[in-house]
């Protein structure tokens, strides 16, 4: 691998960061798309020089744009993201029902062999799907007409599909994460789904183990492990063995189990990452001090990284997309945070740098290696 | 030809300086300059008008001949000025955010 190449949104626009295999001299592109939100920026695994980003704002709506040389330069694609049929109704927040509004788009996942297909996760929560690089979305109807659908309700960030899981072993199995309805699988390519939420457990919630209604924050899953997933919820890190049909709580001694992220080291499946944050009504990381917890036995034990990270006054959080990790031979770990600044570790995460400090807010994180 | 200025984000996406001009048959109405102005600039779709009702974007406003036409019908007649092509339409992103 010759280097990585970080794709970093923002509340104010893009940024490519750009290092040799080394990670430690970086180059640093942007803003593109300044002063608009950028959700999400995402390379396709097919061809490393194809990404998307999802650019939005209050003012002028939602826009895909895509890059065919690396984030050069980037066109503007497909930006119409009906609901196609019924639109029908979910419960608003004062549980009234409220028909479902296309918002934003929070995620969006390339498919892993061909360059033209991604799959974007939307708010109001629906899944689309372009095969033509952008330009066109269709929706996959069966995830927002799913029977509980007029059951889900909005998050505090809004009622959005945040995380796209595409497997990498099981033909046609995509898994999704809904806040606040949870997650959910599809075993035929997105047309089916069923919510994957037994075990979980969400004291915020009128029946705590609901079917659906929890607020799941992240999923995380290893490549060569698919059956195994991680989940970072609202309150506790969960574990499934088996593709979410049973989940289990892994916290352990972690400070505190609220948090966003959740991120699996590239080469050893039982190694996980999360960002614990003090509390649901105080988004920053205890204490004023900025630590990563690292479990290698798959959660239930895990350890504080603070290395070359700040260990006093820091009122930061790091959000649900905002984590990544590379796939050179030591396992890079990066993650941007609320306060402009995106750290790498290039030794798995005993030791971190700053890559840059100042950006406006981090939405997103994601890593290519480079060949 | 109906004088068009565009809120700069709107240029950026464009990629365009300064006015914009389109052609508009028959009435000039908010409604047809829209149309014209998406024909021309196809990645403007969704940016003034909501996708999916057709509707004026919430922070997008319509402002001619020191008028606020933005909660006009968007198929009255824009004012003479306009669809004579002395006076502008103008496109704003309406005063709010951080």
């Amino acid at each position: 691998m010759s280097g990585v190449r970080v794709l970093v949104g923002t509340r104010k626009g893009a940024f490519v960061l750009t290092a040799d295999g080394t990670r430690r001299d970086w180059k640093v592109d942007g803003p593109h798309f300044g002063g608009w939100e950028v959700y999400h920026v995402n390379a396709s695994p097919a061809d490393p020089d194809r990404l998307y980003a999802s650019q939005s704002g209050g003012w002028f709506g939602q826009l895909i744009q895509r890059s065919d040389d690396g984030g050069r330069t980037w066109e503007p694609v497909g930006n119409d993201f009906t609901y196609a049929g019924d639109v029908g109704e979910h419960l608003w927040y004062d549980g009234t029902p409220r028909p479902w509004e296309f918002k934003r788009i929070w995620h969006l996942e390339p498919s892993r062999t061909d360059p033209d297909t991604v799959y974007a996760g939307g708010e109001d929560a629906a899944l689309y799907r372009s095969t033509d690089g952008g330009r066109e979305w269709r929706e996959l109807t069966g995830l927002r007409t799913h029977e509980s659908g007029p059951r889900w309700q909005p998050g505090a960030g809004g009622m959005c599909l945040h995380t796209i899981i595409l497997d990498p072993v099981h033909e046609g199995r995509i898994y999704v994460a809904i806040s606040a309805a949870g997650a959910f699988r599809s075993d035929d390519a997105g047309q089916t789904w069923r919510p994957i939420n037994r075990g979980l457990v969400s004291g915020q919630i009128p029946d705590p183990d609901a079917e659906v209604g929890h607020c799941v924050h992240r999923l995380a899953m290893h490549p060569s492990r698919p059956d195994v997933l991680f989940m970072q919820k609202h309150w506790d890190v969960m574990r499934s063995d088996d593709g979410g049909g049973q989940w289990r709580e892994i916290s352990g001694d972690l400070p505190t189990d609220f948090g966003f992220p959740i991120a699996v080291h590239a080469h050893e499946p039982e190694t996980v990452y999360v960002v614990p944050i003090t509390s649901d009504s105080e988004h920053y990381v205890p204490d004023g001090r900025l630590r990563v917890y690292r479990s290698r036995s798959g959660g239930d034990e895990w350890e504080a990284l603070s290395e070359g990270l700040p260990q006093r006054h820091c009122y930061v959080n790091v959000l649900r997309d905002a984590m990544a990790v590379d796939t050179l031979e030591d396992c890079g770990v990066y993650f941007g945070t609320t306060g402009g600044q995106v750290y790498c570790s290039s030794d798995a995460g005993d030791s971190w740098a700053p890559i840059v400090r100042d950006l406006p807010a981090v939405l997103s994180v994601e890593v290519q290696a480079l060949p | 030809m109906i004088r068009v200025v565009l809120p700069a984000h709107l240029k950026n996406l464009a990629r365009v300086y300064g006015e914009v001009e389109v052609d508009v048959a028959g009435e000039v109405t908010q409604r047809r300059v829209l149309d014209a102005l998406e024909e021309s600039y196809p990645m403007l779709r969704g940016t003034l008008r909501d996708r999916s009702t057709g509707r004026r974007r919430s922070f997008v406003r319509f402002y001619a001949c020191e008028e606020d036409l933005s909660n006009d019908s968007p198929d009255a007649p824009l004012p003479a000025p306009v669809a004579a092509g002395h006076e502008p339409l103008l496109i704003v992103g309406a005063m709010a955010g951080g």
